[in-house]
């Protein structure tokens, strides 16, 4: 407990647009076949630092097989609402479970180079607690951390439906699961809320059976991976309304709203819609009424390629589809970043008219027919994936890897883990920074970026930027 | 000054600390009017804040009013209300953990939240001996038989105390609100905010031990 807010708290997004810039981000690295532990890379982005852009510290499990995916922090700005009652915690500890193994590891993170676990949640305690498995998004809110799962009871995660459950902020206790209510939500992926206005929104991938041992395209051709979204009384842990975006646009996952709790708008990405392969991104809306409205606003064609160049999944149809993995939005609510780890593109869309985005900036590495190389000259394996940027904007960066066996299917063979990052320009348009490329040790892939005190996708905020 | 006069600043006083805190509410007056963009929104938001309260008050401050109606035992519910706030003071001095029912209401119900984070806290408590004081005082300093007949209930002087304290409360955070919706801006909230979990623990033991002290 601290005896002031931790100062990496922000009442507004503005306020932390305007903080010291971050010196550390943490990266997770996972072994795809299980071989070697999972960990995390604490890297240098401190550009005046003689180690920037290298691995300064790493942390391996002492488990295999965890593969770790998202993570996040036990605290965050939410607590600087007096609702939550908790704003003196400390911003110290990444929360991180493995989704496949559904352990769940607490990092202490108060000296980032000495990066230490401080408790380990095994599997069985969370199903037994739960009844949930493949624990996957954290967010801190007003009951504590909250842990949004992909996977029901049983051995292969379909007995009962996925869903959320909260764990004590302090103790790192599951304390159960979340929903009262869940209407009609069956599976899960993504969540995210706005604190004042008292509601969340839920997202869906599909079930353990359906992505664990990799695509499987009679599911995906037949429209039964996720394709709707839920909004949910966040207080009366009640699911309140679900749109459905169409059968065809498959997998509903990263849902982000605007960070700006004045603002009743947010995105969903499509990774892609079966009857054109595109990708897509909805915005969705509170009416006046308190009823949510979703519509699509960007669409991202496929793009033509000889058989050849295409891996078995995707000879048959000629084109490689954008695969809308990841989006990201910054703290002014201003860009929406838009991986297409399929066509190895990067998008940059103003959307400060929500309903109306404009593409404003567009990088090029990786992807599966481009296979575009990095401006130093070395080779970005797989696409542009998980997305984070910098609390001022000014920095994006990212990694290459999507989950194990679906970067096996779309990218056969090792491609090998990178991270880079890309500078925004003043009046929109990024560019990738030829200085900053991360070497991982081998035989690792690199997933979901945190960086030190807060980023784009994981503070809430409480007040207005006004 | 007398122990009326020196009571009575306790009641205000007391009210200011709990108004400047951040934990009890007044951050929520300037989120209501930013999220509505009208500052008629902070001060209804400062009404409710003050309504919970002075409730709070009122339903710890009665029961103990009605008590002091067996007036051969005032010396021992005196000992008794200043063994309660010793107690809650020591409880909230190592049981820290805010209560995680509070993160569950409404953020449009702050009626409730501030009655019930009142409560939860023992902001009322902490008048108790204050309030008890007072009626003591009353009774038993005939230079203040006017003030006494004044306020010839038990009920009125119970009253007063929750008013006063809630008034005192609501100007401070009021205050406190405005000036940051209006000239501070929202920076002063992490500057302004203090944890007080220990001191507050420390301060109802303190005025209980008080109470004892000066039970006679």
């Amino acid at each position: 407990m601290n005896l002031r807010p931790d100062p990496t708290f922000y009442a507004t997004p503005k306020i932390a647009m305007e903080a010291p810039a971050e010196t550390l981000a943490f990266t997770l690295m996972l072994s795809p076949d299980g071989s070697q532990p999972d960990g995390l890379a604490v890297v240098d982005v401190d550009p005046t630092s003689k180690t920037y852009g290298q691995i300064v510290h790493q942390l391996l499990m002492p488990n295999t097989g965890d593969e770790f995916h998202h993570f996040g922090w036990n605290a965050c700005s939410s607590s600087l609402s007096p609702l939550t009652g908790h704003a003196f915690l400390e911003r110290r500890y990444l929360i991180i479970p493995g989704i496949r193994s559904s352990r769940i590891y607490v990092i202490d993170v108060k000296e980032p180079l000495k990066a230490k676990i401080h408790k380990i949640i095994e599997p069985e305690e969370v199903f037994a607690k739960t009844g949930y498995s493949r624990p996957h998004t954290i967010h801190c809110g007003p009951e504590g951390i909250y842990v949004s799962t992909l996977g029901g009871g049983g051995k292969d995660g379909t007995d009962g439906p996925p869903g959320i459950f909260i764990m004590d902020c302090e103790t790192f206790e599951i304390l159960g699961r979340y929903e009262m209510d869940r209407g009609e939500q069956d599976k899960h992926y993504d969540f995210w809320w706005n604190l004042p206005r008292d509601y969340m929104v839920s997202s869906e991938w599909g079930l353990p059976p359906q992505f664990e041992n990799g695509i499987v395209p009679e599911d995906l051709l037949s429209n039964k991976y996720g394709h709707k979204i839920h909004f949910w009384n966040l207080r009366q842990r009640k699911n309140v309304q679900t749109i459905d975006l169409g059968e065809n646009h498959q997998m509903a996952l990263e849902i982000r709203p605007a960070h700006d709790p004045a603002k009743d708008y947010g995105f969903v990405g499509v990774v892609v819609d079966t009857t054109n392969l595109q990708g897509a991104i909805f915005t969705w809306w509170q009416k006046d009424d308190g009823t949510f409205e979703a519509k699509k606003t960007i669409t991202i064609d496929p793009q033509p390629a000889d058989a050849d160049d295409l891996p078995e999944l995707l000879k048959g149809f000629g084109a490689v589809p954008a695969l809308v993995t990841d989006i990201d939005l910054s703290l002014d609510d201003k860009y929406l970043y838009v991986a297409c780890w399929g066509q190895g593109e990067m998008h940059q869309y103003d959307v400060s008219d929500p309903m109306n985005p404009k593409l404003a900036g567009k990088v090029e590495i990786g992807g599966i027919v481009k296979k575009t190389p990095h401006p130093n000259g070395k080779t970005f394996g797989y696409g542009p994936q998980m997305v984070e940027i910098s609390r001022d904007g000014k920095r994006v960066y990212w990694t290459n890897s999507l989950y194990s066996t679906w970067d096996d299917q779309f990218y056969p063979g090792d491609r090998g883990a990178a991270m880079v990052m890309a500078h925004v320009g003043e009046g929109g348009g990024f560019s990738l920074a030829e200085d900053f490329w991360v070497d991982f040790p081998e035989g690792y892939r690199s997933h979901q970026i945190r960086l030190e005190g807060g980023d784009c996708s994981t503070d809430s905020f409480c007040y207005p930027s006004v | 000054m007398d122990t009326t006069a020196a009571l009575w600043w306790a009641v205000v006083g007391s009210g200011v600390y709990h108004g400047v805190n951040p934990g009890m509410g007044w951050p929520l007056a300037v989120s209501a009017a930013l999220m509505d963009r009208a500052s008629g929104s902070l001060y209804r938001a400062i009404a409710a804040l003050a309504a919970g309260h002075l409730l709070a008050m009122a339903a710890i401050l009665f029961p103990f009013s009605a008590l002091l109606f067996l007036v051969e035992w005032q010396r021992e519910i005196r000992i008794a209300a200043a063994c309660l706030v010793i107690g809650m003071g020591i409880y909230l001095a190592f049981n820290r953990r805010h209560p995680r029912f509070l993160a569950r209401i409404p953020p449009t119900r702050l009626a409730l939240w501030s009655f019930l984070a009142a409560m939860a806290h023992g902001a009322g408590l902490m008048l108790v001996p204050i309030y008890l004081g007072l009626h003591h005082a009353a009774g038993a300093d005939p230079g203040h038989a006017a003030a006494a007949q004044l306020m010839t209930s038990n009920w009125g002087v119970a009253a007063l105390v929750a008013l006063v304290h809630t008034v005192a409360m609501t100007c401070a955070g009021g205050a406190l609100a405005v000036g940051v919706h209006r000239w501070l801006g929202m920076r002063f909230l992490s500057r302004s905010w203090f944890n007080l979990d220990l001191v507050w623990a420390l301060s109802l033991i303190a005025v209980g031990a008080i109470s004892l002290l000066t039970v006679h």
